[in-house]
């Protein structure tokens, strides 16, 4: 391939971690090494290739390679590279909001509610919007859970509701109202073009109006969520892939035991 | 399909099996599959519903939108809803219309929109007369669907067609342009089936959108137009490749029949078509679903469709080895229902997935002994097999493996349609690299291992043999309570799938109604079982 197998560059760096610096691993420290695959609208040939290091330089690489490359369509060629970055960053000041609460286990949660709160919490869910997936909202409420993590709809101490996919905004606030819920679920699965964004925004906005955002904790999900955003857009929290029931009630048990204690 | 494996196939269906299934139980479970369906059928013959009109009044030439973008079937099947006399049916009162006023069903339809007809105030002439009137209109569309049919038999026997498993892959930009561009690169990387994902929500629409489409979320709105542009670009990539390209499309939701007919008149090769899927996942009314699912099979089996039966689903929620014969008993349901709408064994596209968690010791087994008890006992079917899904992490380059897996399965028991993984999964719909990349997968796995399943055995009192026959055994187990309940109250029970479904509730119900005195559908004797 274009550049040749093997990289017989020198390595010529300072090879011990320093973590205000940190920079990927590629098998020595910090070669900086990055895979990249792309494809560009070119059609395959020298060009191709040439093209597709000037753009692994511009991306802030060094020693870009071309490792494979194919025609996927006329006028598309797809791309494995690799590269040396020669950007780094400070590990040390870095700073991710996070949901800060215990994660307790089933068993735990429900002695916790049990304790502190002293009745069954109402935890209302729904896969909202135009989003037709429950995988997310039956994962955490279902009974039989996932990865070996119960769904809410096991917890002693909850009752649990889940009304399933494509429920508008609207519904499932109406819903929380009428069941006097604790919480309210909200599950993202489709993300193109930020729908997911624009739909939670909404939620936040119609809760606002109606003067409602203070009476229930309002906690999202979904593979592309992250608290971080959720915070943004106004939720109380939200939770990423490999989050599990006991992660979401550990957190609203807790954060209704602090506003209440307030 | 290669002669090899039609042999192997057809030898099967003789053959004892080499799971050693009890065949007298496949015929029992077949038998309560077929009591349950001929219940769900008497209840269907004696009902119509709003889409199936409005399917009735496309096959009546009607098509386009009204200022506010509004379907003309809508407007024509709501107005007659609107005065109470959805009963006596649309092709009534279009062909009384035709009749008093000398207008075509488009000019008709065109007339209520404008608000200077009323369909159903008209003086009514004698119904011989009507039949009559629409005959010729019948005969017209009849000989469109079938001049369709006849294109792709003859692209199939003069280019001819990829060998099965058919490689399966979808396009979901939400732009048909795009989409085009998308499903030409997947043809010419081998695909032998697109299949054009729909924007999300778009089956609970009580009405089919119009036009080329260029905006969707996770996928494409499904048009006649949208229909139209896809097979017209992958007529063009096909002949360019030298083989028939399949294109696949959505008939669920509240449109089951339309979709069917828009498809059979635009030549759609494969649709999505499950009789309980709409009610279980999104909360479609039972008695819409079962009426609305029967008329469009019976187009889809008069177009050449092939249908394809949404089982994987259950596993995206229930665990796929405890809840394998869930899978198995509503295959046996879908496959009766299909044959009481006509639609032969060869355009069933029954569904199942591999969908275990990769974390299971001889997981790979269980899904080898399953899909070959599918094959087994479906021998004619074109058995559409989905990936992994549920376990996919996020980890692209163990997914690339575990589709791997998947294909080696598909490959060995002689699957009908594989629906190709992407490593992406779980990430985003796919780049134009994915599928590259599991189209790649899949033709080396299909290839390298092309004989394997003639030269293996299941070993007698193996862990293949003895999860066959436990699947089975379950399956027949939950078909008899159904058999005993009834599928209606099956569903209200959630003894289907763990989801609860009441027989008033969910969307659509308001658009059902018992057929009257006056009601005709010669459709149905006309499509149902032929050619």
């Amino acid at each position: 391939m274009g550049a040749g197998l093997y990289s017989m560059e020198g390595k010529e760096f300072d090879k011990t971690l320093d973590l205000t610096k940190a920079k990927p691993y590629g098998d020595t420290m910090n070669d900086g090494k990055v895979q990249l695959s792309f494809t560009l609208p070119v059609p395959m040939g020298d060009e191709a290739i040439e093209a597709a290091k000037q753009l692994i330089i511009k991306m802030g690489f060094d020693n870009p390679l071309v490792v494979f490359y194919k025609e996927l369509t006329p006028g598309y060629t797809f791309f494995n590279c690799y590269g040396s970055t020669k950007y780094t960053v400070d590990f040390t000041t870095i700073h991710v909001p996070k949901v800060e609460s215990d994660v307790m286990n089933m068993h735990d949660c429900d002695v916790y509610i049990k304790e502190n709160i002293g009745r069954k919490l109402v935890i209302v869910g729904a896969s909202t919007g135009t989003d037709a997936h429950t995988v997310g909202i039956d994962a955490i409420m279902n009974m039989k859970g996932f990865a070996g993590h119960y769904g809410i709809e096991r917890y002693e101490m909850i009752d649990a509701y889940n009304l399933g996919s494509q429920v508008l905004n609207e519904d499932l606030i109406a819903k929380g109202l009428e069941l006097h819920a604790d919480a309210l679920l909200v599950s993202q699965t489709v993300t193109q073009k930020d729908v997911h964004i624009k739909n939670m925004v909404k939620m936040v906005e119609l809760m606002e109006a109606e003067n409602l955002r203070d009476k229930m904790i309002i906690v999202c999900g979904g593979p592309r969520i992250s608290h971080e955003l959720a915070k943004e857009i106004g939720f109380d929290a939200g939770f990423g892939m490999n989050s599990f029931a006991n992660d979401v009630v550990s957190y609203i048990a807790q954060e209704f035991v602090k506003r209440n204690n307030k | 399909m290669d002669s090899r494996s039609e042999k192997n196939i057809k030898q099967l269906t003789y053959m004892q099996s080499k799971l050693g299934l009890d065949q007298n139980k496949i015929k029992h479970a077949k038998d309560l599959a077929k009591s349950i369906s001929d219940d769900v059928q008497a209840f269907v013959d004696k009902r119509s519903t709003l889409t199936v009109e409005r399917t009735l009044c496309r096959l009546m030439g009607i098509d386009g939108i009204d200022n506010n973008e509004v379907p003309l079937p809508n407007i024509l099947v709501d107005d007659i809803n609107n005065n109470g006399a959805l009963s006596e049916g649309a092709l009534f009162y279009i062909g009384n219309a035709m009749i008093q006023t000398g207008l075509s069903p488009q000019q008709i339809a065109e007339e209520i929109s404008a608000g200077k007809l009323e369909i159903t105030k008209l003086k009514i002439a004698p119904k011989a007369e009507i039949e009559k009137a629409i005959q010729p209109i019948i005969d017209y569309s009849i000989k469109r669907i079938r001049t369709r049919r006849q294109r792709r038999e003859h692209y199939i026997d003069t280019m001819g067609e990829g060998p099965k498993p058919y490689l399966y892959v979808i396009v979901a930009t939400g732009n048909i342009y795009e989409d085009v561009v998308q499903a030409e690169a997947a043809a010419r990387q081998g695909a032998d089936i697109i299949a054009v994902i729909r924007t999300t929500g778009q089956s609970l629409l009580d009405y089919v959108p119009y036009g080329p489409t260029t905006e969707g979320f996770g996928g494409t709105m499904a048009t006649q137009e949208n229909f139209r542009i896809m097979r017209q670009a992958l007529d063009k990539v096909g002949e360019e490749v030298g083989k028939y390209v399949r294109l696949c499309n959505y008939c669920s939701g509240l449109c089951m029949p339309e979709i069917a007919i828009m498809g059979a008149f635009e030549g759609l090769d494969v649709m999505l078509n499950d009789a309980l899927y709409g009610i279980l996942f999104r909360d479609i009314n039972m008695q819409r679903t079962m009426v609305d699912q029967y008329m469009s099979r019976i187009i889809n089996g008069f177009a050449g469709v092939i249908i394809n039966t949404g089982e994987d689903n259950y596993l995206t929620t229930a665990d796929a080895i405890e809840a394998a014969h869930t899978v198995l008993a509503s295959d046996f349901i879908n496959e009766q229902l299909a044959l009481g709408a006509g639609l032969p064994e060869e355009q069933q596209g029954l569904g199942h997935a591999f969908e275990m968690n990769p974390n299971q010791t001889n997981g790979f087994l269980m899904e080898l002994a399953e899909a070959q008890m599918l094959r087994e006992i479906f021998p004619k079917a074109t058995l559409k097999y989905m990936p992994p899904t549920k376990f996919m992490t996020g980890n692209i380059f163990k997914g690339h493996i575990q589709d791997a897996l998947f294909n080696m399965v598909g490959i060995w028991t002689h699957q009908g349609i594989q629906l190709l993984g992407m490593p992406t999964e779980a990430i985003h719909t796919p780049f134009m690299s994915d599928r590259y990349l599991s189209i790649e997968n899949a033709r080396y796995i299909f290839n390298n291992m092309k004989d394997i399943g003639d030269e293996f055995e299941f070993a007698k009192d193996g862990i293949c043999r003895k999860r066959a026959a436990k699947v089975l055994n379950k399956a027949i187990e939950l078909l008899e309570v159904m058999v005993k309940e009834g599928l209606f109250s099956s569903l209200e029970q959630g003894i289907f799938g763990d989801v609860k479904r009441p027989y008033t509730g969910g969307k659509g119900l308001a658009g059902v109604c018992i057929k009257g005195e006056n009601y005709m559908n010669p459709f149905i004797k006309i499509m149902k079982g032929n050619k």
